[in-house]
């Protein structure tokens, strides 16, 4: 394939997934928020918290609206650009996706229009549920997406069969419960949870400021804080447990997000550093420019152990023989075993030598777990771009750190009846709120740019799972679909604004 | 249950679940239907505008899900359709892409202040979500019947033979004769839906003369489709697998399968006994007779291609490349995986007809979108 195709295919679909995931968060968040501010109007009667959940679900129909439109291009997206990758694991990936449809997108979308128009025609109780079951539906969906997207970092539960040149899933349970998917969608949806707490808490903030719908500012500020603040706890946990998922798993991704050339025991963290530009992995330049480490920290946080190894860039490409890793060179040799004896046992095939065949179809299954590996130029290939992993996985952490201080000082001193006097404060949770957005988003870019070249991991690089079809093709629907994302990122951004204006008493 | 049915047999089960999904989106396509039928039906009235955008506004989000379903199971159950097809044919995909993304903002945002791009605009995208995405639908579907020009190499990896990647599916009359029927079909049921949940008079008088003449050009291109379909060459495949050309294949296929042949009539009939009593009879509700009848004749149509050895998505270019649901679908363990979750369908439905059958009890009336307190697009 071209590199230019497979760049462009590259851009286009990050670029979907990027818009995708501006809005997908709050629904995740603000479903929840809702359900619970509808709640306390049905428990309590209090008509207040039936015009306040009104208001905010007026915010979520905009965020949701657009959130769908570009979920639908992800999902044909992986048809119309990695036609390969469809084929190769399309028995394992499209089921999660099929699931999807049908347990949870169904359940969104039918309960979304009693929630919204459904407030004189149903009664209390049922408009209740279903505005429950619409922030359920949004979270399951995310369970389905990420349980796939899990499967590509991590493949299990699943077979190669030579004759139909696939991937064939033999274990549901194990593609659903595996420790990664697992923890990608309990750190996936807490950081969902933040982005809609830091909107919610930041414009009450701004009401404050501006000293107008005060109660109604208070009350879903205490809303807002106290659910970010179980949440960044929560996303403590969950990101401890991701990032050693990642070190068993992805320990290339590891070493990319620390910047870690070397390897050691006893690994610190970088907690603040500047990566040296000049740095490659055959120089001996400084690898950063100045760096501040807590010690301890990687090997516990990835291992679970101070004293364990962690493996560096250099170790993971050349080998390290007293830490019994294996080169890169290995693996692409034995990747190349694997295609050539799968090429053989169709040769054998053809001819009826059943005999050849098994034999060929045994060097292919010793050999499988590195088959993509075979289609790599050389050893440094597995290397993902260093630089944008590292920065993002720090802004990520150092902005999560920030998030659970602000809430809690938001909660309390809500609570204490003070948060008036505080403006600074107050300024802080509305410049938050795009801060949410970001440490979110290059969440997903550790995540997906770390495990470059993988497609799928160790078992199909992006340059074979892109579909055959000219670049040029995939650069005009590039522009296109950045024109219009952009034009109604535009529109959802100023309807919001707006109404946000207006408030929640209708400009009254 | 399932693990015990052969892989045959799980294949035509999945068969008949997404001809079932492609019916359930044909008729859901009355949203699309009625998108192109607002400024005919509203002649530039704001209120009847407002009443007929609430009544689509509503639905909407049940054809898109119906769509990313139709998507999903097709990737599941047969991913390498989902491949050939939507790797290959990437713009004629693209271009369906594009007019449902524009659709799913334009209920929410039309009329919000400060929105923007403009009413105007979102009323555009509305109609061409309604015109184009149906008619690019349908041109798809044909190629079912009429095929496409790609090759399936050994290692399962397509590759389209045009340069112009799906398009070239527009050159062909037979295509646009599905397209344009169906886009004439989804007027009508968008017409019938409008009658059924809008307490207007005018409105109702506006749609009765609109199905009266969308009805006279949906037959003409149905016709043209049928004969067409009835005398064409098909796509079939012996017991080896191998594929050749059959006279009169689809023709036979109806007759070789009454069962597939009276569920196709019946269809049809409904849909016409439907426009009838709506135009001679004064009934309002009779897009519950044309969807089943929409349900039924399109499900026909999918079972027609995709049973009695046929191949569903045949490659002119080589005929041994032809999709059928036998080289094309996933595994016996995936198959059966998704069989038992499809035992969730009939529980979907039954929340969707629940919620439907709540919400409108009541039509919409010209008060209610007054109403300032309402959440109306």
């Amino acid at each position: 394939m071209e590199e230019s195709l497979v760049d462009w295919s590259r851009a286009q679909f990050a670029l979907t997934a990027i818009y995708h995931w501006l809005f997908v968060p709050l629904t995740l968040g603000l479903g929840f928020i809702i359900a619970f501010m509808e709640t306390i109007y049905v428990k309590t009667g209090d008509v207040f918290w039936k015009r306040t959940t009104k208001f905010w679900m007026t915010l979520f129909a905009i965020n949701f609206a657009i959130g769908v439109a570009t979920g639908i291009i992800m999902e044909f997206e992986f048809g119309t650009n990695w036609a390969n990758y469809s084929w190769f694991v399309g028995d394992i990936f499209g089921a999660p996706l099929a699931v999807e449809g049908i347990l949870a997108f169904f359940m969104e979308s039918t309960f979304f229009a009693v929630m919204f128009f459904g407030w004189d025609k149903v009664s209390r109780g049922f408009h209740l549920l279903s505005t429950w079951l619409v922030a359920i539906g949004s979270n399951l969906s995310a369970l389905w997406i990420l349980v796939a997207n899990g499967w590509m970092q991590f493949p299990t539960g699943m077979k190669f069969n030579p004759d139909t040149v696939r991937n064939e899933m033999d274990n549901f349970w194990d593609v659903l419960f595996s420790p990664v998917a697992v923890s990608k969608f309990l750190h996936t949806i807490a950081s969902g949870y933040i982005v809609a707490s830091l909107f919610v808490v930041g414009i009450s903030a701004w009401y404050l400021l501006k000293k107008r719908d005060t109660l109604f500012a208070k009350r879903s500020m205490i809303v807002g804080a106290t659910f970010g603040l179980i949440t960044s706890i929560f996303i403590i946990l969950t990101g401890d447990e991701s990032a050693h998922q990642v070190a068993l798993k992805q320990p290339v991704k590891l070493a990319a997000m620390e910047g870690l050339y070397e390897g050691r025991e006893q690994a610190g963290i970088v907690a603040v550093g500047a990566l040296n530009p000049k740095k490659t992995l055959d120089n001996e330049e400084e690898v950063f420019l100045f760096e501040f480490e807590a010690p301890y920290v990687l090997s516990l946080l990835g291992y679970h152990d101070i004293n364990a190894f962690v493996p560096g860039l250099k170790d993971l490409v050349y080998g390290n023989e007293k830490y019994n890793i294996e080169s890169a060179q290995s693996k692409i040799d034995k990747g190349k075993i694997a295609i050539e004896a799968l090429k053989n046992y169709k040769e054998a095939k053809r001819n009826n030598d059943m005999l050849k065949a098994n034999e060929y179809q045994s060097i292919l299954e010793e050999n499988m777990q590195y088959f993509g590996y075979g289609h790599l130029k050389k050893p440094e290939d597995i290397v993902p771009p260093i630089a944008i992993t590292f920065y993002t996985f720090h802004l990520m952490v150092a902005l999560g750190t920030w998030f659970l201080v602000l809430f809690a000082l938001l909660l309390y001193f809500t609570l204490k009846k003070e948060i008036m006097e505080y403006k600074l404060l107050l300024k802080s949770a509305v410049f938050s709120i795009p801060l949410g957005y970001i440490a979110s988003e290059a969440g997903w870019v550790v995540a997906e740019v770390g495990r470059q070249p993988w497609a799928i991991q160790d078992l199909m690089p992006v340059g074979v799972a892109v579909t055959n079809i000219s670049s040029t093709n995939v650069q005009i629907t590039f522009f296109l679909f950045a024109f219009l994302f952009t034009a109604l990122l535009i529109a959802e951004i100023k309807i919001m604004l707006k109404q946000i204006k207006i408030g929640p008493n209708g400009g009254h | 249950m399932f693990e015990e049915l052969t892989l045959l047999q799980l294949q035509q089960y999945w068969w008949i679940i997404i001809s079932l999904l492609g019916g359930l989106f044909a008729f859901i396509m009355f949203v699309q239907g009625g998108q192109t039928l607002i400024g005919k039906l509203s002649k530039g009235d704001e209120v009847l505008k407002t009443m007929l955008i609430n009544s689509l506004g509503r639905k909407w989000e049940l054809g898109f899900t119906t769509l990313v379903l139709f998507g999903g199971a097709l990737f599941a159950a047969f991913p390498l359709f989902y491949s050939t097809s939507f790797g290959g044919a990437y713009w004629v995909w693209m271009a369906i892409l594009f007019c449902f993304i524009i659709q799913a903002v334009s209920y929410e945002y039309r009329k919000k202040p400060d929105n923007f791009l403009g009413q105007k605009v979102y009323e555009g995208f509305l109609f061409i979500n309604g015109s184009l995405g149906v008619i690019l639908l349908g041109v798809a579907i044909a190629t079912f019947f009429s095929g496409s020009s790609f090759l399936v190499d050994e290692n399962n990896f397509s590759h389209w033979q045009t340069p112009y990647r799906g398009l070239e599916a527009l050159g062909s009359v037979f295509n646009l004769s599905l397209g344009f029927a169906l886009f004439f079909l989804v007027r009508i049921s968008g017409a019938l839906y409008f009658i059924n949940n809008i307490n207007n008079e005018t409105i109702k008088e506006r749609a009765i003369k609109s199905i009266k003449l969308d009805m006279l050009i949906f037959l003409f291109f149905f016709l043209v489709f049928l004969s067409l379909l009835f005398t064409k060459d098909g796509f079939a495949y012996d017991e080896n697998a191998f594929v050749f050309i059959q006279e009169y294949k689809y023709l036979q296929n109806f007759l070789d399968m009454p069962i597939v042949l009276g569920m196709f009539v019946v269809g049809v009939l409904m849909v016409v006994i439907a426009v009838f009593a709506t135009i001679h009879l004064n009934m309002t509700c009779c897009i519950k007779t044309g969807g089943v009848g929409i349900v039924l004749t399109v499900m026909a149509l999918f079972l027609n291609v995709g049973f009695n050895n046929t191949a569903y998505y045949p490659s002119t270019f080589d005929l041994q490349s032809s999709l059928t649901i036998q080289n094309s679908s996933g595994s016996h363990y995936t198959l059966t995986t998704m069989s038992y979750v499809s035992l969730m369908v009939p529980f979907v439905i039954a929340y969707i007809t629940y919620v439907w059958y709540q919400m409108d009890k009541v039509k919409i009336t010209k008060e209610e979108m007054e109403d300032p307190h309402g959440h109306n697009y």
